[in-house]
């Protein structure tokens, strides 16, 4: 298992990484490092699956089958439910105005923000037969009336409300990005805006759109949360039930490379869906002028999203807000934790690392992917987003895996001070396994805005003598910049509402909002809970803001 | 751009170390304790450190990570002590080796001896039931069935009356596995699939349960008895009864919280210590405001909780939840219970 810990010497790139066609100099450093980080982050899931091979044969649940079945058809319905909810939302706000869209535009994504272990409880509580919403429905029609929501339909719902977010974000930043040129060329051409769009300008998303599912894909399958309290058994919830029901955590481990299977799946899925399509922007183009809306059906895109907003952010936040008031009402000010500044600060500074390491290691490797190198380099690259489809707790037990390993190896080496716990006594395991986790989605989202630069435009940066770097800084990264940009924001939400590698990993004595929350979820303080979870819900509102005001700078400045 | 990535990194960077418990710097606690129970521990690790001086900080995660990190970690463990929320987790605690035998004549005194391990490696803390709640407009408590109140629900009257924890839920589990203890694994699965026969409704918290009974959408429930004490509190006229289970046959299940010193522990007599201290003059801090009953006999439980009345529990057997745990999984499923 040691080996996984020595990183290969970046000057030495493994061979066949050299591409016939591209024998310029500085890429095999590229290469490497792309190979470098992808084994980084690879390392605990390997750790992981050689600490469990030596095991015997997994117990698998009785029930497997039916496991599969059904993530299939949760992968298929949340997958179908985010695409019509997230690309139609952002072709609405991209294309026309209409009240409110300015606001409109960036308060659709903050049902990101919503972590997987409140919403359930709180989707419950207010819509089941004894929750308030389905009693006013008996006082106001008679007393037989009970719908069941706790169903896979009804966690279809949800999750689609609330995972379409990863599809608009990317979607829009797609029609941003996709020069208007052919949408213009098409619509002068005579194709009214609706052809255009189905026609020319979806196609032309199509990338970023399978990017945006892929991503909504991976949350399905690693969420255990939201689909236990809806009672739909994926093969997540299966893990979770082997380690914590049968005490077995090597079943369990093997068991989640059968998640893991489902990501290859995905992966390979995003990458028919892209196709052999290489739609490339013409320059950095701007979206043509939205057109206004009025009347009925200004009024109708302004419902539109204000109903997806309430039914996926407003209905869960104001039932925190009434019980957080409660709490108010009872506790006044001791409602606050006293140390509830330092579980912020810990929250954000974690969350900033993770989102700049992320997207600084994603548009490395994006850009040494751009350079060349071919199928090797590409297949490193896919491997860096897998950590994003492992459950975060098996991502933690690899991460003290790999780090012990490292411990015994410095001590055995004579370092001194080698040995003490290098992870948990400190946040570098953390920063570390969220670097594994998060590398996912931060390269899916530059990874998308990469794939609409024109090689030729590498090309004559190259042949006219401008050194990597210099393209990396010059080039490519102006033209990515709505790619990072999303990046930020998608990887600094989610390290703000992960938990279970946060606890699992933390040092003693640190907390963050997200633990905070659970410590009271988990014991079923809701009233307790409501107040640290709205403060995350509020954290998240920061990354998001910004990115909509460099967005739309961009949109009003029109030069790239 | 690369600048300000830098800089705002590096801003980060000494937030977080400035912030207190970053660990690196920190001078760590004499005890340091690993654990799935988060609720009042805080206040009773506070008292106690007034008491005797010895500092303790404490790391809360579910009862199974929290093992896996003290494996993974190894001989360089900072866990000293290792307290749980089930007592099967301890068993398999235990059988894996992770915790080290104590000999205290204090805890052989303060904990009977169905809630701590024959062989000295963990003891109960604290205890919890989980029995039957019923709306009183719906159910005459003279309809259970007195001798086995869990399999009595089987009974074709309670047809569309009952409403339950999901599969994934430890409590489940525990209940279940309690009942293949008592009855087979024939006898429990005829049970739930009777439950299931009488379209039981399957929900996936005893919070939601409580509220479902209070409003009438089920007429019965099994749940924890503390989280009905929590209820009562918030919302006094809460139109719910609690209902003692099996009490002229094998007693209501209960399952209990509790606590090991971890065998990798440099400070065995502290950890130790700190036990003692919880089963004994700790016991109404660590219970403090959770409803649960207390495991030493000499501490009465709270007001809330007294006013359930007396009650038989049904013999704890850790083992058996340990061993059985795995197989009332897998009981479950098949039973097609969700």
């Amino acid at each position: 298992m040691t080996q996984t810990l020595v990183p290969p010497t970046p000057q030495a790139p493994p061979p066949g990484t050299r591409s016939r066609r591209l024998p310029a100099r500085g890429r095999p450093l590229w290469s490497a490092t792309v190979a470098v980080v992808a084994l980084l982050v690879a390392a605990p899931v390997i750790a992981v699956l050689v600490d469990v091979s030596t095991g015997s044969w997994p117990a698998w649940p009785r029930d497997l089958g039916s496991m599969v079945v059904t993530t299939l058809a949760l992968m298929a319905g949340v997958g179908v439910g985010t695409l019509v909810v997230g690309c139609g939302l952002a072709w609405l706000v991209t294309a026309y105005t209409f009240p409110g869209r300015d606001v409109l535009v960036w308060l659709l994504v903050l049902p990101l923000a919503m972590p997987a272990y409140i919403l359930g409880f709180v989707f419950l509580s207010t819509l089941d037969a004894a929750g308030p919403v389905q009693q006013a429905l008996r006082g106001a029609v008679g007393s037989g009336v009970e719908i069941p929501v706790r169903s896979l339909g009804g966690c279809i719902v949800v999750m689609s409300l609330t995972l379409y977010p990863y599809v608009y974000l990317l979607a829009r930043a797609a029609f941003v990005e996709q020069g208007s040129r052919t949408y213009d060329a098409a619509r002068t051409l005579g194709a009214g805006r609706r052809r255009a769009f189905f026609r020319v300008l979806l196609p032309l998303a199509r990338p970023s759109l399978a990017a945006g599912l892929a991503l909504v894909m991976m949350e399905v399958l690693t969420d255990f949360a939201t689909v236990q309290y809806f009672g739909v058994r994926t093969v997540s919830v299966g893990v979770y039930s082997v380690w914590q029901g049968s005490y077995d955590f090597g079943s369990a481990v093997q068991l989640s490379t059968l998640v893991l299977l489902f990501a290859v799946a995905v992966l390979a899925g995003e990458r028919l869906m892209r196709g052999r399509a290489r739609y490339i922007q013409a320059g950095h183009g701007t979206v043509s002028a939205p057109e206004p809306l009025s009347g009925w059906r200004a009024g109708s895109a302004t419902t539109a999203c204000l109903l997806t907003l309430a039914a996926g952010f407003f209905v869960p936040v104001l039932r925190l807000a009434a019980w957080a008031v409660d709490r108010f009402r009872t506790a006044g000010t001791a409602a606050f934790d006293e140390r509830f500044g330092e579980y912020l600060v810990n929250s954000v500074a974690v969350a900033a690392i993770a989102a700049m390491s992320c997207c600084t290691l994603a548009v490395l490797i994006g850009h040494a992917v751009k350079l060349g190198g071919g199928r090797v380099v590409r297949g490193f690259a896919a491997l860096t987003t897998f950590g994003y489809a492992v459950p975060g707790a098996v991502i933690g037990i690899g991460t003290l895996v790999v780090f012990a390993a490292a411990d015994d190896l410095l001590g055995a080496l004579g370092v001194p001070g080698g040995t003490g716990l290098l992870v948990t006594g400190s946040v570098l395991g953390i920063l570390y396994a969220y670097a594994v986790r998060f590398l996912g989605p931060a390269y899916q989202a530059v990874d998308a805005s990469f794939a609409k630069v024109s090689p030729t435009m590498t090309q004559s940066a190259l042949s006219l003598g401008a050194p990597p770097r210099r393209v990396l800084t010059r080039v490519h990264l102006p033209l990515v910049r709505p790619g990072v940009a999303v990046a930020l924001v998608l990887v600094s939400v989610d390290a703000i509402k992960e938990l279970p590698i946060v606890l699992l990993l933390r040092p003693f004595g640190f907390t963050t909002v997200s633990v905070w929350v659970y410590q009271l979820a988990a014991e079923n303080f809701w009233t307790l809970a409501a107040l640290p979870a709205l403060l995350i819900v509020g954290l998240a509102v920061i990354p998001v803001a910004l990115l909509f005001r460099q967005i739309r700078a961009a949109d009003g400045g029109g030069r790239g | 751009m690369r600048r300000t990535a830098l800089l705002s990194t590096s801003l980060a960077l000494a937030l977080l170390a400035a912030t207190p418990g970053c660990g690196v710097f920190d001078q760590p606690a004499d005890i340091q304790v690993y654990s799935a129970r988060h609720y009042d521990v805080e206040d009773a690790f506070a008292e106690f450190e007034e008491q005797t001086g010895k500092s303790v900080e404490f790391i809360f995660d579910d009862d199974a990570p929290l093992l896996e990190r003290i494996r993974a970690e190894g001989e360089d463990s900072p866990a000293d002590v290792y307290m749980t929320v089930d007592a099967g987790n301890l068993w398999n605690a235990a059988d894996q080796g992770v915790l080290v035998p104590i000999e205290s004549p204090a805890l052989t005194e303060a904990v009977p001896e169905s809630y701590r391990d024959p062989g000295n490696s963990w003891f109960g803390l604290a205890l919890r039931a989980r029995t039957v709640l019923y709306n009183p407009d719906a159910v005459d408590p003279s309809e259970f069935e007195a001798t086995d109140t869990y399999a009595g629900l089987t009974d074709p009257a309670w047809q569309g009356r009952l409403c339950m924890r999901d599969s994934s839920e430890a409590y489940t589990q525990s209940l279940v596995a309690s009942l293949i203890d008592l009855h087979g694994r024939d006898g429990a699965l005829e049970i739930v699939e009777g439950w299931l026969a009488n379209d039981v409704e399957i929900m996936s918290n005893d919070i939601l349960l409580i509220e479902a009974v209070d409003a009438g959408t089920c007429d019965v429930a099994i749940v924890n008895h503390y989280y009905v004490a929590r209820e009562l509190e918030a919302k006094p006229d809460l139109n719910a009864e609690l209902y003692w289970a099996s009490q002229e046959g094998a007693g209501a299940h209960v399952n209990i919280s509790g606590a090991g010193v971890v065998e990798s522990s440099d400070t065995k007599a502290d950890a130790q210590e700190l036990i003692e201290w919880l089963a004994t003059e700790g016991q109404s801090d660590f219970i403090g405001g959770n409803h649960e009953y207390p495991v030493n006999p000499a501490q009465e439980p709270d007001e809330i909780v007294a006013s359930f009345g007396e009650f038989t529990p049904m013999e704890l057997d850790a083992q058996a939840y340990g061993e059985l745990n795995a197989e009332a999984v897998d009981l479950l499923a098949e039973a097609g219970y969700e």
